[in-house]
């Protein structure tokens, strides 16, 4: 027997026996004979634990995982402090599943709870769920979730979400007939005068990302005026949650629904995923929130203990009427954001936020000093990422850096053919002042 | 057993304390709005605690000791296959090599993610008999939603799509199929269920005819939602077939039949795994899954971008689809679940995973047997991987399965999944996995008759349990009313 | 066994409809709020929606369930009861004596169509 089953050859036939059956052949009788598969599954043999070490350590040695990262798009190279692995790794929190029976998962619950408070905190919002796939996702449900308490069937979206993310907003809507606009942009912001004309009394509600795509931060005031110039129109907003640790709460711009992509929180870039999407919302809204939330109550002893809440809304009961079909939540990656919130606490993460911005300003001054490269939107307030301009082409000049163990920008030619020269850098607190030199010294060097 | 820790990060939060390093600020420090126009920054104020490294370390770990995990003990809850999640895994998904890679760099710097990218989606392929699987799906639901749209770009390339609305959904399924199918913008139409759970054929014979040419195709899940075998499967595609439509195939009980029948010779053409469940991956408290999607041939043209593709320099990612369905979500899917999957099907090869199934279907008959006597069995034949009892026999004292769930926490195991499905009264639908060694699984009988004597002699006692967990039976329409979602903070 | 009220009409949904000048006060009946159990929210048309016969108007929730209240008549929303917002168990404390909303009758001739005490006590017990 295979060393992950916990039977022996004859524990197995005894078993049988109890059971009055000869093998285990005939506990598969009733799989009608044409349909079984006679032959042995061509999955490789079975590996020794030393032989799988050995060949997913090699597979993993041709991926370059030690490059000196100024791409970001999306995906963050943050510091993650180690504490967050070794809570990751208790079995309690990993092998559990989904919190049905309170009363042994109050460690889940809890986790869900703290997770709900922060992020609330951070996006200034009333309330959050339990944590959706990713921020992609993540948006796409808000989009639906609009038009349903809307009652219509179109969305405008800020051409400066980045064309990704917008793909998944359209795959998501093309299927239940919603209909997807792109409001234009101009300078690398939403372009506000025109979305006004876009935000007729069929549209449910105006999503923008904040930092964008670009990196550039909207001004989410006079988005909201925009977005809520109809009564029944919804302001989305799509935010980074270090950002926050500095920027503005959109809650404090009148969003109704706040989506973001929570990789950020010390969760590694895994080649892009598992990540974890968050949701925030209004109290107003809260029973049209996708997926699982959890809630305080007492016991039949009057202790504090919480639950999964608002259940009925869900698949297992409301069935096709759902606010969604989604069933679970990202579980233990929501877990580590939740402990890299509180390791770093209220001023950690304003500390993190601080770090980036300042250094990812240094290093926009320091590329653009030279003159070879000029800002592609100048003068535009930014985070962590700026797109640059330059008479080079982008992807020799990424290729350049990766001989020198340097992951360059995004190559802003493969999404815009108007910016065929241009690169968005990212800069986090993660990257140090010698990193940054070294990158404009060759990128001045091209 | 448990300990009785009750306390939130928020209530250890002591003002000053810090719980991270950072290096000092290497370059110069300038105003934020100098940098930035101060009508966009914010006040810095949030509801973050401010606690040290230890109390984090302490409180989580304080945290877990309330929970129930498979490490610890039995966890039989029906229909999410809690087998052992091997540490090796663990180790394997957190190799630097597969942990620090940005989703977006160069192909060339990449190879050996996208080449067990693509060497999973061939086994997958060939354990359920199908042409390609793609990896990208975040969970189960997401695989549905994949599977249906990919089932709509079928028929919409052979112009069908505007008429083909209807997607049948037995009355027995799981909520999440005909959620998944009204999301993907389907209307449901339900086909009755046997009293074994299996299709009535007459039923669905009936909701073909009077919705023709409107069918887009058929959800089901083999074993059925009782752990029974559909033996009219042939004929139940087949009718879907013949009415112009495609059949789902729900992977959720595919722990039961690897290496003994595969969904594509059943006549299914798009199906979902869930890793989570039949390979071995965590289910971290509640997530996160993975959903992969596997189609026959003529449905690859129309899965997800990006697709990986072996070619004469390496591996790459293929955008170049024009049938695609689109981009399903950022990025490549859950990369660091895929690898756990991908070690466990390596470790086990061809003949372990099919051992896994025997052993699976071997313990449910086991177990079932050994507790007819007590509980009521609706359906006394062999079983696959999970089977449903249908409450104690003996319910004189009107003692519930609700009662006899919460007793069983009392003895450190996880409870069966409870009133599901919905066609059996008061079940209990149990399933061991192959993991469990016969001991474990004498004891849990053991423990299950023990509380359905105790039903009768102590009722009251069975009524308030549990007695020995963290908390008791909690209020769970309180929670609904008052929606206390975040803190109460006090100020 | 459940109350019904004399004097009130019946739908096959369990809503409860009186009728008083031209305007239609509905309810959920005993038997709706016995099968429910425990009420934790209940969501409201607005004011002035317009309603047929049949449409979903709100929803009624608690802990195990949710179930759409579909309109027994046709006609605009006058009044909504807003106390429900607070104290959504009223409906389970006493479901004919708390409405749920009151519909303007764009045709009287619809209820007729509903079934009085006796013949939704009949069914009930079907």
């Amino acid at each position: 027997m295979h060393r992950y089953i916990s039977s022996t050859k004859k524990e197995q036939e005894e078993m049988l026996k109890s059971i009055g059956a000869s093998s285990i052949e005939d506990l598969f009788s009733d799989i009608p004979e044409d349909l079984k598969f006679k032959g042995e599954l061509q999955v490789g043999e079975p590996l020794s634990e030393l032989e799988l070490r050995n060949k997913l350590g090699k597979l993993a040695k041709k991926n370059q995982s030690d490059l000196v990262c100024f791409l970001g798009a999306g995906a963050y190279d943050r510091f993650i402090p180690g504490v967050i692995n070794h809570m990751a790794l208790r079995q309690e929190f990993f092998t559990a599943y989904t919190p049905y029976q309170p009363e042994v998962s109050q460690g889940t619950l809890t986790g869900i709870f703290e997770f709900q408070t922060m992020i609330s905190s951070l996006t200034g919002m009333d309330v959050t769920n339990a944590s959706l796939y990713d921020g992609p996702t993540a948006t796409g449900e808000a989009v639906s979730m609009a038009c349903d308490q809307a009652r219509r069937d179109k969305i405008v979206v800020s051409a400066t979400l980045g064309e990704d993310l917008i793909k998944v907003i359209k795959t998501n809507c093309e299927v239940k007939d919603i209909e997807v606009i792109v409001a234009p942009m101009k300078d690398g912001v939403t372009d506000i005068e025109a979305t006004k004309e876009l935000m007729t009394k069929e549209v449910a509600g105006l999503v923008v990302k904040s930092p964008n795509f670009f990196g550039i931060i909207e001004d989410l005031d006079e988005l909201e005026k925009v977005a809520h110039s109809d009564k029944k129109s919804l302001f989305i907003v799509n935010t980074d949650p270090i950002s926050l640790g500095i920027l503005k709460k959109p809650g404090d711009c009148g969003a109704d629904i706040v989506v973001g992509e929570g990789q950020s929180l010390g969760i590694p870039l895994s080649y892009g995923g598992p990540y974890l999407g968050f949701f925030s919302t209004t109290k107003k809204l809260v029973r049209k929130i996708p997926g699982r939330i959890v809630g305080l109550t007492e016991d039949n002893d009057g202790n504090r203990g919480l639950v999964l809440t608002l259940q009925a809304r869900e698949q297992h009961i409301r069935r096709y009427k759902a606010t969604s079909n989604i069933c679970s939540n990202q579980g233990l990656i929501m877990l580590m954001a939740t402990i890299y919130m509180s390791l770093m606490g209220k001023e950690g993460i304003k500390e993190v936020a601080n770090q980036t911005v300042q250094k990812a300003h240094y290093a926009y001054k320091k590329l653009t000093e030279g003159g070879k490269f000029k800002p592609l939107f100048p003068d535009k307030p930014f985070f962590q990422e700026f797109a640059l301009k330059a008479d080079v082409d982008i992807k020799k000049l990424n290729e350049k850096l990766l001989e020198n163990g340097i992951l360059g920008g995004y190559e802003l030619g493969k999404d815009y053919k108007e910016y065929e020269n241009g690169v968005l850098i990212c800069v986090t607190e993660k990257r140090t002042k010698e990193e940054i030199d070294e990158l404009a010294r060759i990128m001045e060097a091209i | 057993m448990y300990n009785d820790y009750n306390k939130m990060i928020f209530e250890i939060s002591t003002e000053g304390r810090k719980g991270y390093s950072l290096p000092a600020l290497d370059v110069e420090e300038s105003n934020l709005d100098d940098l930035i126009p101060s009508n966009l920054l914010g006040d810095g104020e949030s509801k973050l605690p401010e606690v040290s490294e230890f109390d984090v370390v302490r409180h989580y770990t304080n945290l877990s000791l309330l929970n129930h995990g498979v490490d610890k003990g039995f966890y039989p809850l029906g229909s999410c296959t809690m087998k052992y999640n091997p540490k090796l895994n663990e180790d394997m998904a957190r190799l630097e090599g597969f942990v620090n890679i940005h989703p977006l760099q160069p192909e060339s710097t990449v190879q050996g993610a996208l080449e067990l990218i693509y060497d999973l989606d061939m086994k997958l392929s060939e354990i359920a008999g199908f042409a390609r699987t793609t990896t990208q799906p975040a969970a189960g639901a997401n695989g549905e939603f994949t599977g249906l749209m990919l089932i709509n770009a079928y028929h919409k390339k052979n112009g069908e799509d505007k008429k083909r609305t209807k997607i049948i959904v037995p009355d027995s399924a799981h909520g999440t199929n005909p959620s998944s199918a009204y999301v993907a913008g389907y209307e449901i139409v339900e086909v009755k269920s046997n009293e074994d759970g299996s299709v009535n054929v007459d039923s669905l014979k009936e909701v073909i005819a009077e919705n023709e040419g409107e069918i887009a195709g058929l959800m089901l899940t083999n074993p059925s939602t009782l752990g029974l075998f559909e033996k009219s499967i042939s004929e139940i595609t087949k009718l879907v077939h013949d009415a112009g439509g495609l059949n789902y195939y729900d992977g959720a009980n595919m722990n039961a039949i690897m290496g003994k029948v595969r969904p594509g010779e059943m006549g299914f053409d798009v199906m979902h795994y869930n890793l989570h469940k039949t390979m071995s991956t965590p289910h971290g408290g509640g997530g996160p899954g993975a959903g992969p999607v596997g189609v026959r041939e003529d449905l690859v043209e129309f899965l997800p971008v990006p697709v990986i593709e072996k070619g004469e320099d390496g591996y790459f990612l293929d955008y170049d689809r024009p049938n695609t369905i689109g981009r399903l979500k950022g990025f490549h899917g859950h990369f660091g679940v895929n690898v756990k999957a991908y070690s466990y099907i390596s470790t086990l090869g061809g003949a372990g995973l099919r051992e896994a199934s025997e052993t699976a279907v071997l313990n449910a008959n086991y177990m079932m047997n050994k507790l007819k006597d007590k509980y009521n069995l609706p359906m006394d034949q062999v079983c696959k991987h999970e089977f449903v009892l249908g409450g104690i026999k003996d319910t004189s004292t009107g003692i519930t399965t609700l009662d006899i769930a919460k007793r069983i926490l009392d003895f450190g195991y996880h409870p069966p999944t409870v009133y599901f499905p919905l066609i059996v009264n008061e079940a209990l639908m149990i399933e061991p996995t192959e993991s469990e060694s016969r001991e474990t699984l004498d004891a849990f009988i053991d423990t299950l008759n023990q509380i359905a004597d105790e039903a009768i002699s102590k009722p009251e006692y069975l009524k308030s349990a549990p007695h020995n967990t963290p908390v008791g039976r909690l209020n769970e329409a309180k929670a609904a009313k008052d929606l206390i979602l975040t803190y109460p903070f006090e100020d | 066994m459940s109350k019904i009220v004399e004097g009130l009409y019946y739908s096959e949904d369990h809503d409860w409809v009186k009728v008083e000048g031209g305007v239609a006060t509905i309810g959920i009946t005993d038997e709706a709020q016995h099968q429910l159990g425990e009420i934790v929210y209940v969501e409201l048309p607005e004011e002035d929606d317009e309603l047929s016969a049949g449409d979903v108007y709100g929803v009624v929730e608690s802990v195990k369930a949710a179930s759409d209240s579909h309109s027994p008549v046709s006609g605009k929303v006058v009044e909504i009861n807003e106390e429900l917002d607070d104290n959504p168990g009223a409906l389970n404390e006493d479901p004919y004596g708390n409405w749920i909303v009151k519909v303007e009758l764009s045709d009287e001739s619809e209820v007729e169509k509903l079934m009085d005490a006796k013949k939704y006590e009949e069914f009930c017990a079907k």
